[in-house]
Parts: structure tokens; C-alpha cells; sequence
């Protein structure tokens, strides 16, 4: 970064959350600096994410080939179940908003911690304990029932499911305290001058966001945990062969899951409202669009859950109310893309690498979206129901929206994190790989649901042989690009020259403090007179304050 | 111009007029898609040309919507979507309606394979056959778990609920034979539960269903007719080779020597069998007894623990006439004959 203006001259902080009070082991595990805790979270997620990965690349190559390829049918079934306890509940459930809502909400409402930083720090600990609960299951048996669960499969297979159960059972809790922690956070500690049309777009997301998880997180836990009992003990709950019912399971499990979709999704949305205002130096278009679409999702994220039902005997009646209040979701989210969009009219647009990954993530969201409101139409869902048309679907949404955005998080705020920058032209050779290598990924798999073949097939007809050949390759190319980003981020921690604190002029509340911040985020509490998305003219004649180095007791 | 669409959306063959009408939906809504997202990468692609940063000192003006761009923004993808689902909706409440002629199939499902049953009793495993042009209606169930009963070239899917009946129903429109598959997890061999939907002439099919109807065509499925008195048997290992098809026991242990998902039945009399404990036992007519019954006691090193239990469902000389039939499997006569291959009319593979 060649800073243009004289004063930017980057200074490494030399007090800051990552030097104070301590950097020894034990000042991080008992600490309750919410940057600190947000950072234990990102690594955390981040080592979740590349045990996923790994999982899926296996998956993969299982799948280059018809028939056996590398493992039997058995270890199939359950790596892919533990892909998909492993990417949901243990990376992009908390990567956006545990890690990076942690580190930046108070940061981004002038605030000097979360409400209860105590009750943070539980909320890590009960992350960390969920995975080891979780994978102490996945490696004494492993679960085969896929991360849905679905009953009776889940409650009378010979595998150990009650384990990850209860990990995912914990991990709700943490969902939990995290959520509520955002909300009273946002509701009593904004600086003055942060009514309610300034709080950063990044905040409302995550406020949306953690409404869903204070509401439907709940109901995950109680149902997980009857599906843990009838499994242990044997009780008729889900299980007709005992007098349950096993559709009463689908409907419990996607009242959360549904919603869930969008516990990951509306962080990516939040990191990409920053992000497009950033690099292409404009205030938002449509502010409260943007901010009030959030909640909207929320909303009506809790009345969709019966679209995954469609063929499950559900009744004609049930299957159109679900399809239409589903669509409502795809017009909140077309709002904020046709915001987004508009924002870059008349923008100065930088094409750094979080820039990159905000155009990958446009066009994912754009085409995840799109198959999202077809799924929803009823007739066309009854043939792309379970087949990989819904898998190329949700990883368009899940990976290619929420990947997309914590990696361009990751970079649009390592300097912020680390006080560092990393390698720009690295930077954009990794984005490149990553989309062009999640393209060719996950497009065979459309053509693959269209062809009809179910999902967490472990084999398939030959006919359906060359578009997975494709669709390994993609991953091939998607598995090297993150392998770069991994290295030079690594390479960077230590290596990275000097970033200054606001290497990108963003106008973000987040860069009026020292990068790396202060351990009490600013010196005092700021006050603020302008919008945290305003780059017109007027604002920005008078480039925007930027807290003063802290000085050396000299 | 159907069958370039078709073919280049990957869609499978069109079997009936619902699949075409559906596949014309999913034309509809494949175009509107990518005339949408075209126009919008189009413009932003347009903004980071036409607005990339020139100097380090840029600045910008500050620009707000009108109310009617947030109107033309909720109201465009409304107006499609709603007409998707004007379209879609109709489409699925025929696809519930079957209509009052059609004729009756009971599915079932079970791990991991699709029984038939037609009203007059015959019934086949994996293999459904139905007249072209009349439609049909299944009513579908499970015995197990959840399975889910998908025709891709029909573009009909159901869930198979164990404890419940669901329905769906359509009309072939010519002869042919078309891939059945389970869409719905449902443990080891999922991706294995392949069944085949023959469409036949409708003269062929009435023909088929009388000699059904006769008895005598048991051995052609490789089941014999559901609610049939015992037939007395005339020979005890002829009787044991019938119920191990109706029990569905050749889906998993192959009579000809090959590694299937349960061990084969070629030789397994008298063998010693290393158990999964470490343990091994002798394969006598014991130990053959006790692992229909109760399978997940001792399992053999190398298998999953995926049998279900026999208790209940197999009378003692059932059980005793299946054990007759596998001490019957000996290598010597396998060689002599042609190779016995599964009992169900095997499924050629596209």
C-alpha cells in the first residue's frame, strides 16, 4: 500500500489489543477483550473450515469415478455428514458473526465492548467445547444420517449420533449468548451521535442475524436433543415404528435450519455492504433499503421453512403458502443487490482483492438467489428435490455468499486485525482461483440435478460420470486458490509491511481508531457528526480523522 | 426447439406430458434468470469500467434513490416470480390429484429396494411395469425409514414415510424403461436403490398382469404373489430359493460367489467365518438361524452392521428352508450350470 498522504506515514501501533495487557497464553483464554475473543473465534473457524474442506475434496475424489474409488460406502456416508456438521455449525454458523461481528461491532458503534464480555468468553468456550463434544462422536463411530438427521434414519442407525448431537446441542448455546450479546450491545452502547439511520450496515446485518439466533436456535436444541433421546432410550417421538411421527422431525428441524440459512447468509450481506462502499468510494445507495432488508429476511426467513417439504406428503395448500412466502425472501435480497449495484454509479472503484471477492460474491448471490426462487416454485421442485441441483444451490448461497464474504473480510480487515497488510497481487491470483475454481465446482452439479442424480449418492450410474469429473476439477482449482490465500495470509502475520491505520480511506466508524486498535478501542469516546458510509464530496474534502498514535512514555 | 433446450439443460428423457409441460416452466424460468442476472452483471461490469478508480484523491457525489427506484426494484423480481408460481403451482396441485380412473400401485420402500404390488395380489421387486397412456396412480409407503421415490424422466418424486401412505400419480405416454431412484438418504446402499420403470404397450401389459394374476410368473420378477396360500413345496430347497427373493436377502448376498453388501451364500455352509470381534464361528445351520434373526450379534469382519432382524417375519420352516437353500450353494454346482445372477430381472444400465 503506497499511502497518498504524508500524515498516513504507517506506523505500527505499538500498544494495542494484541500487545496489552499481555501476550502470553493465558491473557488470550481468560481475556475479555471482545478483538481478542473475535480473533480466537477466526482462528478457530478457519481451522473448522479447512477440516471441512478437506472433508469435501475427499468427497470429490470419491466421486471421480462410478463405483468404489477410494473408500467403501460406509466411510462416505459419513464423511459427507461430517462436511456438513463441520461447515455449518463449526465454521459459517460463528465465522462472520462470532469472528468478525466480535471483533467489529463495538468497534463500528465507538462502543468499548460488547454488553457482557463475560458471557462472550462463554460463548467461545462453548464453541470450542460443542466441537470437541462433536468430534470426539465423528471419530469414536462417526455419524451416516447427513447433517439433517432426518428421522427414524437418525434415531435407529448402529452409529454414534448422539454424540454430535449434543456437540451441535452446545454450539446452539453459543449461537445464543453471541446473538444476545449483539443485540443489547447495539440497543445501549452506540456512541453519541449513532442514532439509529447511522448505525454501519454491517451492524444491522448481524442485529438481523442475531434475532434469528435468539429465536430459532431454541428450537434446534429441544429437537436435536428429542432425536438424542429416542436414539438413546428408545421413545416414540419421531419414530413410527414406536408411534412417532417422522415428518413432525422435518418440520422442527427446518423451523431453526431454514433460518439458519440466513444466520450465514446475512453476515455475508453485512461484510459486502462495507466492502461495495469502500472500494468504490460511494455512500450507499439506498441506505435504509439495505438496513430494513435485513430485518426483512429475518422476518420471513422464520415462513419458509415448509419449502424443503414440497414432496414429503405435505398437503397441495401447504406446499403454495410456503413457495410464495419463500419468493419474499428473494425480493429482499434483490433489493440489496440492485443496491449494491447502484452504489458503484458514479463510485471510484478500487479492484483490490475484497473487491474481487465482492464481485464473485454478486454473482454467486445473484445465481444462488435465482435458483433459489425456482426451487421454491413448486412443480419445478419436485424434480430438483434431493437431487444436486439443490446441492449446487445451497453451496451457490452458502459457500459462494458466505465464503466470498469472510474472504473478503479477511482481507478488507487483516490490517485492521493484524496492523499488516498482505500481498495484493497474491491477493487477486488467489481470488481468481477461488471463483473461477468454485465455478467450475459447482455449475456441473446444476447440469448434474437436471440430469437427476440424488445427492449423497457414495455411487452413480455412468451416465452421470463426466460432469462429475468436471465438478472435481473445480475443486481441484478451488482447494489450490485457498491454499494460496492461506499461505501468504500466514506469510503476512509476520511479514506483512506495515498498514497504517486506515490503509483503504474507508470512511467505516472501524478506522477512526489505531490498526491494530487500541485494548480500549479508542483513547476516548468518539463522537460523530457524519453518516459510516459517506464519501460525497463535502465529507470527503477533509480526508476523515484518524486517532491520534498513542504516545511513548519517553 | 423443446429438445435443444432439453438437451442443453442436461434434462432426461421427456416420459410423459407432465415432464414436458414442467421442462417448459423450466425453460421459462432458466431464461428469465439469465436475462436478469446478464443485465445486472452487464451494468455492473459497465460501472467498474466506466467508474475504476483514476487517482488516489477521486472523489464522488453523493447519490440517493427515488422511491420509485426501490419500487421498480421489489416490483420487478415480484412480478417474475409471482408468475412462476402462477405457473409452477397449478402443475404441482395436478401432479396431488390423481385422476378418478387411474390405476392403483402400491410402492414400497426398504433398504434398499422398491417392492410393487398391484391390486390382484402379483408384485415385483425393483421393477414397476405400467401401461403407456393410462395414468397410474402409487400410493407410497416404507418399511424402514424415509425413502423418497423419484423418476427423473417423469419428473415425479415422492417421499416413501414409513407409517404413512403418500401419493402421486402420472401417464407415460409411450413404451419404454426409465431409471427409478431413492432421493432420500436412507443409509448404506442408498445410491444402490435402482429400480426401473417399464412402460409397456397397454395389449403387453394386460397380457403380463393375467399371467401374473396365473402364478406362474413368479419366477419371473423373482417374487411370487403377495397373499398366495402356501404353495406346498415340493422341494425344500426350491422353497428356500423362493422366500430368499421374496425376502429381499439376494439384494444383499449374492448366490454366485460375488462380495455384495452381506457376505455370499456360495460355500458359507460349514465355512469359518472371522467375525468382526475377532472372534470366528463355524457357519452351521445355528449360527445361519441366529444371524436372521438377530444379524447385529455376530457381524463378519469386513461387513456393516445394515441387516435387518428376520424375528417375526420368517416362520421357523422359512427359516429352516432358507438354510436348506444356502447349504445347497456349493461351488461345484455353481460351475457346472450357468451362473444363477439375481433372482429379479436384471436392469440394463444407460
Amino acid at each position: 500500500m503506497s499511502p497518498s498522504h504524508a500524515s498516513d506515514v504507517p506506523v505500527y501501533n505499538p500498544r494495542n489489543y494484541l500487545n496489552s495487557p499481555a501476550t502470553g497464553l493465558k491473557s488470550w483464554l481468560l481475556t475479555q477483550d471482545h478483538k481478542r475473543i473475535g480473533v480466537m473465534f477466526l482462528v478457530a473457524a478457519s481451522v473448522f473450515f479447512a477440516v471441512g474442506g478437506l472433508f469435501a475434496m475427499l468427497i470429490r475424489i470419491e466421486l471421480l469415478t462410478p463405483g468404489p474409488t477410494i473408500m467403501d460406502a460406509m466411510t462416505y456416508n459419513r464423511l459427507f455428514t461430517l462436511h456438513g456438521v463441520v461447515m455449518i455449525f463449526l465454521f459459517m454458523i460463528p465465522a462472520i458473526p462470532s469472528g468478525f461481528g466480535n471483533f467489529l461491532v463495538p468497534l463500528m458503534l465507538g462502543a468499548k465492548d460488547v454488553a457482557f464480555p463475560k458471557l462472550n468468553l462463554l460463548s467461545f468456550y462453548l464453541y470450542m467445547l460443542g466441537a470437541v463434544v462433536a468430534l470426539y462422536g465423528m471419530i469414536h463411530g462417526g455419524a451416516d444420517t447427513g447433517w439433517t438427521f432426518y428421522t427414524p434414519y437418525s434415531t435407529t442407525t448402529v452409529t454414534k449420533v448422539v454424540p454430535i448431537l449434543l456437540g451441535a446441542f452446545i454450539l446452539g448455546f453459543s449461537s445464543i449468548l453471541t446473538g444476545l450479546n449483539f443485540i443489547v450491545t447495539t440497543h445501549t452502547m452506540r456512541a453519541p451521535g449513532i442514532g439509529w439511520n447511522r448505525v454501519p450496515l454491517f451492524v444491522w446485518s448481524i442485529y438481523a442475524t442475531s434475532i434469528i439466533q435468539i429465536l430459532a436456535t431454541p428450537v434446534l436444541g429441544m429437537t436435536l436433543l428429542l432425536v438424542a433421546v429416542e436414539n438413546a432410550f428408545g421413545w416414540g417421538i419421531f419414530d413410527p415404528a414406536r408411534g412417532g411421527d417422522p415428518v413432525l422431525f422435518q418440520h422442527f428441524f427446518w423451523f431453526y435450519s431454514h433460518p439458519a440459512v440466513y444466520i450465514m447468509v446475512l453476515p455475508a450481506m453485512a461484510v459486502i455492504s462495507e466492502v461495495v462502499c469502500a472500494f468504490s468510494r460511494k455512500n450507499i445507495f439506498g441506505y435504509k433499503a439495505v438496513a430494513y432488508s435485513s430485518l426483512g429476511i429475518a422476518f420471513v426467513g422464520f415462513f419458509t421453512w415448509g419449502h424443503h417439504l414440497f414432496v414429503s406428503g405435505q398437503s397441495a395448500f401447504d406446499a403454495g403458502v410456503f413457495g410464495v412466502l419463500s419468493m419474499f425472501v428473494g425480493i429482499f435480497t434483490a433489493i440489496k443487490v440492485f443496491n449494491w449495484t447502484a452504489t458503484l454509479y458514479q463510485g471510484s472503484i478500487a479492484f483490490k482483492t475484497p473487491f474481487a471477492y465482492f464481485v464473485g460474491f454478486l454473482f454467486f448471490l445473484v445465481f444462488g438467489g435465482m435458483t433459489g426462487v425456482a426451487v421454491a416454485t413448486v412443480s419445478l421442485d419436485v424434480h430438483w428435490h434431493d437431487t444436486y441441483f439443490v446441492v449446487a444451490h445451497f453451496h451457490f448461497i452458502m459457500v459462494g455468499a458466505t465464503v466470498m464474504a469472510f474472504l473478503a473480510a479477511l482481507h478488507y480487515w487483516f490490517p485492521k486485525i493484524t496492523g499488516r497488510m498482505y500481498p495484493e497481487g497474491w491477493g487477486l491470483v488467489g481470488a481468481v482461483m477461488v471463483i473461477l475454481g468454485f465455478n467450475f465446482t459447482f455449475i456441473p452439479q446444476f447440469l448434474l440435478g437436471n440430469e437427476g442424480m440424488p445427492r449423497r449418492y457414495f455411487s452413480y450410474p455412468e451416465r452421470f460420470w463426466a460432469l462429475n469429473v468436471a465438478s472435481t476439477a473445480g475443486a481441484s482449482v478451488l482447494a489450490m486458490g485457498l491454499v494460496i490465500v492461506l499461505v501468504y495470509l500466514l506469510i503476512s502475520l509476520k511479514w506483512g509491511p506495515i498498514a497504517g491505520p486506515n490503509p483503504w480511506h474507508s470512511r467505516g466508524y472501524e478506522w477512526d481508531t489505531a490498526s491494530p486498535p487500541l485494548p480500549e478501542n479508542f483513547e476516548e469516546t468518539p463522537v460523530y457528526t457524519r453518516g459510516p458510509h459517506e464519501y460525497d464530496e463535502d465529507s470527503y474534502a477533509n480526508p476523515p480523522p484518524v486517532a491520534p498514535e498513542p504516545k511513548h512514555a519517553s | 426447439m423443446n429438445d435443444l433446450l432439453r438437451r442443453m439443460l442436461f434434462l432426461p428423457d421427456q416420459a410423459s406430458d407432465y415432464a414436458r409441460q414442467v421442462d417448459g416452466l423450466h425453460y421459462f424460468v432458466i431464461i428469465t434468470t439469465m436475462v436478469a442476472a446478464a443485465g445486472v452483471f452487464a451494468t455492473a461490469i459497465y460501472f467498474f469500467v466506466r467508474y475504476r478508480r483514476r487517482s488516489d484523491t477521486d472523489v464522488t457525489p453523493r447519490v440517493e434513490p427515488k422511491a420509485i427506484h426501490e419500487v421498480i426494484f421489489v416490483g420487478l423480481p415480484l412480478a417474475f416470480f409471482l408468475v412462476w408460481f402462477a405457473i409452477g403451482f397449478p402443475q404441482f396441485a395436478k401432479l396431488q390429484t390423481p385422476p378418478k380412473d387411474a390405476m392403483d400401485v402400491y410402492v414400497q420402500g426398504k433398504k434398499w429396494m422398491w417392492k410393487f404390488a398391484y391390486p390382484g395380489g402379483p408384485n415385483s421387486l425393483d421393477v414397476l411395469r405400467v401401461p403407456a397412456g393410462r395414468p397410474v396412480r402409487l400410493l407410497i409407503t416404507s418399511r424402514d425409514v424415509i425413502h423418497s421415490f423419484y423418476v427423473p424422466a417423469l419428473r415425479v418424486k415422492q417421499d416413501a414415510l414409513p407409517g404413512r401412505y403418500t401419493q402421486t400419480w402420472f401417464s407415460a405416454d409411450r413404451p419404454g424403461r426409465y431409471e427409478i431412484f431413492c432421493a432420500e438418504y436412507c443409509g448404506l446402499a442408498h445410491s444402490g436403490m435402482i429400480g426401473e420403470l417399464v412402460v409397456m404397450p397397454p395389449e403387453e401389459f394386460d397380457q403380463w398382469l393375467a399371467t401374473q394374476g396365473r402364478g406362474v410368473a413368479g419366477s419371473q420378477d423373482g417374487t411370487p404373489i403377495a397373499g398366495e396360500p402356501v404353495r406346498p413345496a415340493s422341494n425344500v430347497i426350491e422353497e428356500g430359493r423362493r422366500l430368499a427373493g421374496e425376502q429381499g436377502c439376494l439384494k444383499c448376498h449374492s448366490v454366485d460367489g460375488t462380495r455384495h453388501i452381506g457376505p455370499t451364500w456360495v460355500d458359507l455352509y460349514q465355512r469359518n467365518e472371522k467375525l468382526q470381534s475377532g472372534k470366528s464361528v463355524q457357519a452351521d445351520e445355528g449360527y445361519l438361524t441366529k444371524s436372521m434373526m438377530d444379524p447385529a450379534a455376530d457381524i463378519v469382519a469386513g461387513y456393516q452392521n445394515v441387516m435387518p432382524t428376520y424375528q417375526g417375519k420368517l416362520a421357523p420352516p422359512e427359516a429352516a428352508a432358507i438354510v436348506e437353500f444356502i447349504k445347497s450353494l456349493k461351488t461345484p454346482a455353481v460351475q457346472s450350470g450357468p451362473s444363477e445372477g439375481p433372482v429379479y430381472e436384471s436392469i440394463p444400465r444407460k
